[in-house]
């Protein structure tokens, strides 16, 4: 993530978000590994599919400016600038993970990059990152919120709640929906009614539909709008298309009741978003398959060094249990 | 007798009570095809319909309410909230309308539903997954509450639940969906506020809800090698409450523990204590101890999750000082 407000029009802007893109895809194939070894205690969600929404938006922040982020959260927490060593310990629940192992995959937070933190409750952030943006424009900061959730958030009541705050208040805050096609076991058809876009719209708010495999698309119209959030014109609106590769938590194996083996197959091979952009970096010549291999193998040396690291690390003492229920407080039952 | 697991016996007692009452039906977020993320309504809506198993978006208030609605007008909803954590989401629905229609229209009308849905921890699940908001229900007056410890139980309360005229809340221990235990093939019904004494003994009375009941039950087994003879009841609903089975118990054995997963403090191991105090003190030769889990949101972390809930061996360890006489003063 860069520190300035910019456009990612130079080489070396659409090589990092190359290469966040890859981060999050392996991060990710080394989280459902540790699942399927039973080294990761209980369930997560994988973000595979989706990295060009995650990097072309908080490539275009700054890294004061805040997202909220969901259940599926760790493509947002790696794009806004999270390490790996920190966030696999999270995972295992050790106590160098971002929240002392305390908070686990669905909780995970980085606050010194401006992530507010996953959330478990669908539609759960959607105020956080409104208030977000209150702070922004009380406190006269530049700052933006982005709120990440994904199409089945958009039957959250609190979601028209709080549109309707921002849009009344000029907040600087973008809706960021994830339309993934599915919430849970079942279609966005079956539990959106007319257009979700529309309903951003009815507040008066602009809102836009953007490939979300396409990461330059993701990132252009994020930066533009990013930009005239800071200057007062917010609140935006995004709905992003894009897809889940895996079920929807690593133990959703067997899923053909829901969806076809056809259409993963036809987004895998056509619309996946690193390959789409691997593709146009070689034929633009702004990379060799070569380059972009060795970034590719020190990636994936870099997860690998960090799994271990985190297998190897120790749990929280047992004295932390009652610790942090009030802040101030050392031992809130003490 | 054949057993079958929790799951099991929650899907036979919503077919049963679906093919008795065409009024009933089920309203919840991937209850049709995915049978709940649990697969615990399998197959229901191959025999029921999409009309009467109906998946909603991830609505909360708006489909409680509308059950309540429903409720009112003369159908008998049966609603399943995902995690029991969600009900944080439905308060105003449930507490604020189903639970005061009677009482509000001086009894002219009812909101016959029920509301199914979990509690429980060490699931790793995080901190907006693993809680047990019971009590949270059960202070709210006009709502019914059952807590099954076992298949037995998850299947006679949840029919009585859906043929009672009142909203009714049911918790069932995500722990345990896989649970087994005999079910009888023939049909029953598990009246509400009646507690099932589970064994007898003379020493201590250690009252558990839910899976505590096996805590209490293993608890009970350890202090048996000590010779000390416990004696575990099975309040099955805590509203209403058999007060009368608890109290009757602790005159006889002098001593009880309380053993719920809500939170330690404002919880129902509270409530009952203070009923036993004020109904059985002069029986008492110990003060009633009440385990909750930890006052602290669920942490993930498995080495800190784990401490946070009661276990066997602290239920013992509490019964052996209380039998001792080493805590008339309670720290
Ligand atoms: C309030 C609430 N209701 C239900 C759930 C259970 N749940 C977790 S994820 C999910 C689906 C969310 O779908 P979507 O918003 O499209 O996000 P996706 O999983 O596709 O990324 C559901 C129903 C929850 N966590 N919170
Ligand atoms: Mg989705």
């Amino acid at each position: 993530m860069s520190t300035e407000t910019k456009t990612a029009s130079n080489t070396e802007d659409y090589l990092r978000m190359y290469r966040q893109m890859v981060r999050i895809r392996t991060f990710e194939d080394n989280a459902n590994q540790l699942y399927l070894s039973a080294k990761m205690p209980g369930l997560t969600h994988m973000y595979s599919g989706q990295e060009a929404v995650a990097v072309g938006i908080c490539e275009a922040l700054k890294v004061s400016d805040k997202i909220t982020s969901t259940h599926r959260g760790h493509g947002h927490c790696v794009a806004k600038g999270a390490n790996f060593k920190e966030m696999f310990c999270e995972l295992l629940g050790k106590e160098e993970g971002y929240c002392r192992g305390k908070g686990g995959s669905m909780h995970i937070a980085d606050q010194s990059n401006g992530n507010l933190g996953a959330n478990a409750i669908v539609g759960g952030s959607m105020g956080i990152a409104t208030g977000s943006a209150f702070t922004a424009k009380m406190l006269g900061k530049d700052d933006v919120t982005v709120c990440f959730f994904g199409d089945g958030a958009t039957a959250q009541g609190i979601m028209y709640e709080v549109m309707n705050m921002a849009a009344l208040w000029n907040l600087p805050v973008i809706y960021a929906c994830e339309n993934n096609g599915y919430s849970e076991y079942t279609k966005t058809e079956e539990i959106a009614a007319g257009s979700i876009t529309a309903r951003a719209e009815a507040f008066g708010i602009e809102a836009f539909q953007v490939d979300g495999q396409d990461v330059l698309a993701v990132n252009t119209l994020a930066t533009d709008l990013a930009a005239r959030a800071r200057k007062g014109e917010g609140p935006f609106f995004i709905e992003l298309m894009t897809y889940r590769y895996h079920g929807h938590h690593v133990g959703d194996i067997n899923r053909e009741y829901y969806r076809t083996k056809d259409e993963e197959k036809d987004w895998k091979e056509n619309r996946d978003p690193i390959i789409r952009f691997r593709t146009h970096l070689v034929v633009e010549g702004l990379a060799t398959e070569e380059e972009l291999d060795a970034f590719n193998a020190e990636i994936a040396s870099d997860a690998e060094a960090a799994v271990a690291y985190a297998l190897d690390a120790k749990y929280p003492d047992v004295s932390e249990v009652d610790m942090h229920v009030f802040t101030d407080i050392k031992h809130a039952l003490a | 007798m054949r057993e079958i697991t929790l799951s099991q016996a929650v899907n036979e007692a919503l077919a049963e009570e679906m093919r008795r009452d065409p009024t009933t039906f089920i309203i919840g977020e991937d209850v049709a095809e995915a049978g709940t993320p649990f697969k615990i309504l399998s197959g229901l809506v191959e025999e029921f319909g999409t009309k009467r198993v109906v998946d909603t978006p991830i609505s909360e208030p708006g489909f409680v309410g509308l059950a309540v609605g429903a409720a009112m007008t003369g159908t008998r909803p049966i609603v399943d909230l995902m995690f029991g954590d969600f009900i944080f989401l439905i308060m105003d629905q449930l507490c604020n309308q189903a639970a005061k229609t009677h009482y509000m229209s001086g009894g002219k009308m009812t909101a016959p539903m029920v509301l199914r849905t979990n509690l429980g921890a060490t699931r790793r699940s995080g901190a907006q997954h693993s809680q047990s908001l019971h009590a949270l229900v059960a202070h709210i007056p006009g709502l019914k509450v059952a807590m099954p410890s076992s298949a037995y139980e998850a299947k006679g309360l949840l029919k009585t639940a859906i043929r009672d005229n009142n909203p009714v809340v049911i918790f069932e221990d995500k722990l345990m969906y896989q649970d087994k235990a005999g079910v009888p093939e023939k049909e029953y019904l598990i009246p509400f506020g009646i507690a099932n004494v589970k064994r007898t003994g003379s020493d201590i009375t250690l009252i558990g809800t839910s899976s505590m009941v096996q805590v209490a039950e293993a608890a009970a087994d350890i202090l048996a090698l000590e010779g000390i003879s416990a004696e575990v009841i099975d309040p099955r609903t805590i509203v209403p409450l058999d007060e009368g089975t608890l109290i009757k118990s602790v005159k006889k054995t002098s001593r009880a523990i309380i053993i719920d997963e809500g939170h330690q403090s404002y919880g129902i191991t509270g409530e009952i204590a203070s009923r036993l105090n004020e109904k059985a003190f002069y029986y008492l030769d110990a003060p009633v101890l009440r385990m909750g889990a930890m006052d602290v949101p669920i942490p993930f972390s498995p080495a800190l999750e784990d401490i946070t809930v009661p276990t066997p061996e602290r239920v013992a360890a509490n019964a052996r000082k209380l039998c001792a006489g080493e805590m008339i003063h309670a720290t």
